[in-house]
Order: C-alpha cells, then sequence, then structure tokens
C-alpha cells in the first residue's frame, strides 16, 4: 500500500507501491510504479538479483505481499544458497507458500530443436500459475537476456517479453525485470530491450573509483510518475542486503535545539556564548599537533562527567594510541569504556568503501545509542574516496546525527603548518554548524597556537584568534593575540603601533623575556 | 521396433495449437505408423506439468522415448527438423535440408 510509502506520490501521478527496501523508496517518490514492470539493467556483478530478490523478501516481510520469482540464469536452488548469507530464508517462504519459483533456466545439455513458429504462452501461463497458486502482488523476472541465446529467433523472444509484461500488468502484479548490459555507460542493455520495457529503467552502476568499488543506482526513468534524479550510492551487505542513501532526498526537516552542552573546554564554551548547541557538527580543523586528538578527548569528558554516553571512531590511530594520548590529558578512557559510557570503535577507511563505512558507522550509533559522538578524523575518509562521495558521507552522515539531536565533532587535518585551508574546510564548511580553527603561529621567531571560532550558526560568538596551551590538563585558552594580523593565511603582519611599543619595551626592559606572554 | 512416446504441449485451441497437432499426426502416420503414443497437455489446464518439464514456449513436442529426450519447439511446420529432432533423419552434409526426404 502507497499509504506505508516514506513519501507519498505526488497528485496526478501514477500509483507508487513501496518496496520496503531501505531507501529507495525515498528516491523513486513513493516506491515502483504500480502494477507495472521495471527494467533493472546494470553490469555483471552490479547487484541487480539481490535487488530483485530483497524487492519480493521485503514484500512478504514488511507488507504481508507475496511474490514469483522468475530466474532464467541461476538454478532456483544455487540462488537459494547464494542469498543464504544474508540470512535470507528463500526455500523457507518458498514452502510456506508465500514465494513462488518458476524456473526458467535452460537444462544442462538439453538438446533443442527448433521446427516452426512458436510462442511463450507456456513460460506466461506457469508465471500466472505461480502468481494464483501464492496470490502474489510482485513478480520478479531474474536475467531475462538469458532467453536470447536458448532461443534463437531474437526477434520473437523481443516480441513475447512484451507480451509477457503486457499479461502481468492485466494480473495487476508489480515486476522487477533484471537484464545484465556489457558497459556502465550507454545502452540500457543488450539484445535491445529498450524497445520492450521501455516505460520503467532503473540502472545500477558498479564503476572503480580509488581503487575502491561505488555501487550507484539511478532511475532514469518512470512513465507517467516522478522520482529524483541522478545516481545514488548504495551498498549490498550481510546484514541489510541492498540499503540505498538518498542523499538529495534527505528532509531537512531537523529540529533545531536551543540546549547547550559543553564542549570539554570552559573558555572555548565561554566563546560560544556558553556552550555548543546539543545538536551541531562540529568540525575542527588543524595541522598536525595542534591538539585535535586532546580537544575530542576533552569533549569525550565532558560527556562521561555528566554520566552521559560517548561513541568515538578512530581513523588514524589504533585504540591504544587514542587511550594513551586521552591519558596525558587526564582523561581515563579504559575505564569509561568499563562503564559503558565510552565505545572507541577504530576502522582504517581503507578497509572498505565509504558507503561500507557510512553503514557501519550508523549501525554503531543506533547500537551504542550516544549523546555525543566523534570522528578523528575525518579526513582521513577523504584520503581514500573522491570528492563527491566524499560529501554526500558526510551529508549522510551529519543527517543521521542531526535527527538524533546529539553533537557530532569531526576532525581536519590540515596539510600546511601555519595557515591554509584544505578540501574537507572547503567541501563541508556548509553542512558544518561550528569550525573551530587550530593553528600554528609564528610570532616573533617562536611556535605559537593560535584558536578561533570562525562561524557559529544561531549565535553572536567571540571571533577573535585566541592563543592556548596544552598542557597535562588539557587545552587552556588564553588571550586574543594582539598587535598582529593574518595569522590565518599563515603569514602575520605586525601593526607599527604594536611594535613600536614592543621594540620601546625591548629596548626599556633589556630585551631578555619581552618575547614571552 | 521402437515405440516412440511423444507428449505435445499446446496453449488453449490457438491456431498455432492446431497447427501443431495436425502436423504432428500427419508425421507420425507417415513415418512412425503403428508405433507411436501422443499426450497432448494444454498448458493452461495443466501449468504443474509444463512447470515440471520447464516448458517455455508452445508448442513443445517432447520426445520421451526413445531416448535421449529432446524437445522439439514450434508449430512443427518444418518436416525434415522434426524428423532430425525424433532421430529419423540425419542432415545431409550437403545442405540439402531443404527438400523432404522419408524413409
Amino acid at each position: 500500500m502507497t499509504t506505508n510509502a516514506p513519501t507519498d506520490p505526488r497528485p496526478g501521478e501514477l500509483e507508487k507501491l513501496a518496496t520496503g527496501i531501505v531507501g529507495f523508496d525515498q528516491v523513486a517518490n513513493g516506491g515502483l510504479p504500480k502494477g507495472r514492470t521495471t527494467l533493472v539493467s546494470g553490469t555483471a556483478g552490479s547487484g541487480k538479483t539481490v535487488l530483485a530478490l530483497q524487492f519480493l523478501l521485503s514484500g512478504v516481510r514488511d507488507y504481508d505481499e507475496h511474490g514469483v520469482f522468475v530466474t532464467f540464469e541461476e538454478a532456483p536452488r544455487d540462488l537459494m544458497q547464494n542469498v543464504r548469507s544474508f540470512g535470507w530464508d528463500l526455500e523457507g517462504l518458498v514452502a510456506d507458500k508465500r514465494i513462488a519459483v518458476v524456473d526458467a533456466t535452460p537444462e544442462p545439455g538439453e538438446d533443442v530443436v527448433h521446427a516452426g513458429a512458436y510462442d511463450l504462452s507456456a513460460l506466461l501461463a506457469r508465471i500466472e500459475n505461480g502468481i494464483r497458486s501464492v496470490g502474489a502482488k510482485r513478480v520478479i523476472l531474474d536475467a531475462i537476456g538469458a532467453l536470447f541465446p536458448q532461443l534463437t529467433d531474437a526477434t520473437i523472444v523481443r516480441r513475447e517479453i512484451h507480451r509477457i509484461a503486457a499479461g502481468l500488468r492485466q494480473l495487476g502484479v508489480t515486476t522487477l525485470v533484471t537484464m545484465e548490459r556489457t558497459r556502465e555507460e550507454g545502452g540500457v542493455g543488450r539484445w535491445g530491450v529498450e524497445e520492450f520495457v521501455a516505460d520503467n529503467v532503473i540502472l545500477l552502476r558498479n564503476r572503480l573509483e580509488n581503487e575502491k568499488r561505488r555501487r550507484t543506482l539511478e532511475i532514469l526513468k518512470f512513465r507517467g510518475a516522478t522520482h529524483h534524479k541522478g545516481e545514488y550510492p548504495f551498498t549490498i551487505d550481510a546484514d541489510d542486503g541492498v540499503t540505498i542513501i538518498p542523499l538529495s532526498a534527505i528532509e531537512l526537516k531537523q529540529k533545531s535545539s536551543d540546549v547547550r552542552v559543553s564542549s570539554g573546554v570552559p573558555e572555548l564554551d565561554k566563546m560560544c556564548g556558553g556552550g555548543m548547541y546539543r545538536d551541531s557538527i562540529i568540525l575542527v580543523s588543524g595541522a598536525t599537533g595542534t591538539g585535535k586528538t586532546m580537544l575530542v578527548a576533552q569533549y569525550v569528558q565532558a560527556a562521561i562527567e555528566k554520566g552521559e554516553r560517548a561513541l568515538l571512531f578512530g581513523a588514524e590511530e589504533s585504540r591504544e594510541q587514542l587511550t594513551r594520548n586521552a591519558a596525558f590529558s587526564g582523561v581515563d578512557f579504559e575505564k569509561a569504556e568499563r562503564d559503558g559510557l565510552l565505545r572507541i570503535v577504530c576502522r582504517y577507511p581503507e578497509v572498505m568503501g565509504l558507503e561500507d563505512h557510512l553503514l557501519q558507522m550508523k549501525r554503531d550509533i543506533h547500537e551504542f545509542k550516544p549523546d555525543r559522538m566523534a570522528i578523528d578524523s575525518l579526513s582521513a575518509f577523504e584520503r581514500v574516496s573522491s570528492a563527491k562521495s566524499f560529501r554526500e558521507f558526510v551529508i549522510a552522515l551529519t543527517s543521521t546525527i542531526k535527527f538524533l539531536e546529539i553533537p557530532g565533532l569531526f576532525t581536519n587535518t590540515t596539510s600546511m603548518l601555519t595557515g591554509g585551508e584544505t578540501v574537507t574546510e572547503t567541501h563541508i564548511s556548509t553542512i558544518t554548524d561550528m569550525i573551530i580553527l587550530l593553528r600554528y603561529v609564528e610570532l616573533h621567531g617562536e611556535m605559537r597556537r593560535g584558536l578561533t571560532v570562525l562561524k557559529m550558526r544561531g549565535t553572536p560568538h567571540d571571533k577573535g584568534i585566541r592563543e592556548y596551551r596544552i598542557d597535562s590538563d588539557g587545552i587552556h585558552v588564553l588571550d586574543r593575540f594582539r598587535g598582529v594580523h593574518g595569522i590565518l593565511s599563515g603569514s602575520p603582519v605586525y601593526s607599527l603601533e604594536a611594535e613600536r611599543s614592543r621594540l620601546n619595551e625591548m629596548f626599556r626592559d633589556g630585551g631578555a623575556d619581552a618575547s614571552q606572554g | 521396433m521402437t515405440k516412440f512416446k511423444l507428449r505435445l504441449y499446446i496453449t488453449g485451441r490457438t491456431p498455432q495449437s492446431q497447427r501443431a497437432l495436425s502436423n504432428l499426426h500427419e508425421i507420425c502416420r507417415a513415418d512412425l505408423a503403428g508405433r507411436f503414443e501422443i499426450e497432448v497437455i494444454d498448458v493452461l489446464e495443466n501449468p504443474t506439468l509444463a512447470e515440471n518439464e520447464k516448458i517455455l514456449a508452445t508448442p513443445t513436442l517432447v520426445k520421451r522415448l526413445p531416448e535421449p529426450v529432446r524437445k522439439i519447439i514450434g508449430d512443427l511446420s518444418d518436416r525434415s527438423k522434426v524428423l532430425l529432432g525424433l532421430d529419423l533423419e540425419t542432415l545431409d552434409p550437403e545442405g540439402a535440408h531443404d527438400h523432404q526426404r522419408t524413409h
């Protein structure tokens, strides 16, 4: 029923059937065109069969809609075995008469002779029989292209597939047809498929990007119905099967909270007018050694002190390193973990694609239900992906935590020691609510550290560049740098006035300790 | 003498079904007189049998005996192909499959 769809169809368009596939119904504005046939085309290994099977299984599981599964290439027994890794018990559903199987695979070694005109009425009759036997609402025809080499005359096969699609439409079932295409771009499929199922087409792609596989789904067209355009990343994994990440379809409906929480650094809270907002996304950006990880430790500590839970994703350092570093500033991660107030998850970005990282992180968040979370560092993920998928990753992640109304602190490592900006800053700064810059400042022949709150959404804040020090108690924010500008650009310029008085003081005091303070 | 057990799958009383039936009877009369047994199955009435024998197209003639089992797809209007499928005829290497020969 379309009323179950997360997004209802627009007025005047064809009725949609909610598939139940995570994210798909959002991208498809409610689901597949109801009672019609939709072609799913993609290269080998692009996930066509898994998507189609998930359509059937979600139907049974979430909507009590039974299904028929017609296979043209892979023997039913093999297929059922292959999807066992997803925890899908097709055999059980077949035995319970919720799913019927029609085996249209060629018999191995079978000898077929063609002697005159024929049609595929027998196949249609068998599908109809399957539909009746389980009262099916959903049908999948998997790898229909395998019909062509089986039956020599491609023209007849095209005509017959068209007839089968028309027959299924009369029976009122919603059908997914999968078909292999040889390349990621160009024609929809082999054998001139566009000619017989042209109304609704979905393309699955599986491209190699930065040595990682990136799967995307694109709805090419729905006749008489709306859908979101463009490619949406998706993942296939053993727990959820296909999950589509509906980026631009994510609704920006998050409530905006005016509850403040502590950053863990009292002076920083003061700079922000009394703490950061509970649902804000904070980007802490700075070069190596500026104290980002320490800031994370204090941010975690602030939660622990209040008896709240923090989830920390480490991407560059191991659990041991993170724990040791936190211990330097007096934060006991080990105890917090034992008390169930902290969970540290360390996964190197290189181990899997960004979409899979996203899925895993979402799972961790939903499992642990933290009151705040942090990623140290976010820029490590940028290294292993394209700018586009990185941005998508950040959008999807931030919308997840915004929805939960918890703060998220991400660190970003800049490559230049003083000044400069990074891709992470430029690409995700619009998504964040608050940006804290940590910079080395070369001042009077000495390296010092400067901190500024570059942006804070929805509240006035201290816009000064403040000096800070790091000691065994953590980060201490001091006064503003005075008489100097251009710190953020990396080449500070001393104002003449300040320089003159400094020189005066130097001569008066003999200059020995004028550079301190 | 080898006995032929044949099964013809059709869908309803379509012209194609009728043609296949009359072609089959004609061939059997001429080439298999007295040693054939035909069973006609309407797929619309008996889809389960079609399912078990994995029939996709109709008409389909299944030669169940003598072995090997073989499917002959179509309305059986190509007589020489039918005879070939029934192992009653071998393909002429000269490509003389256009004219019909009988035993």
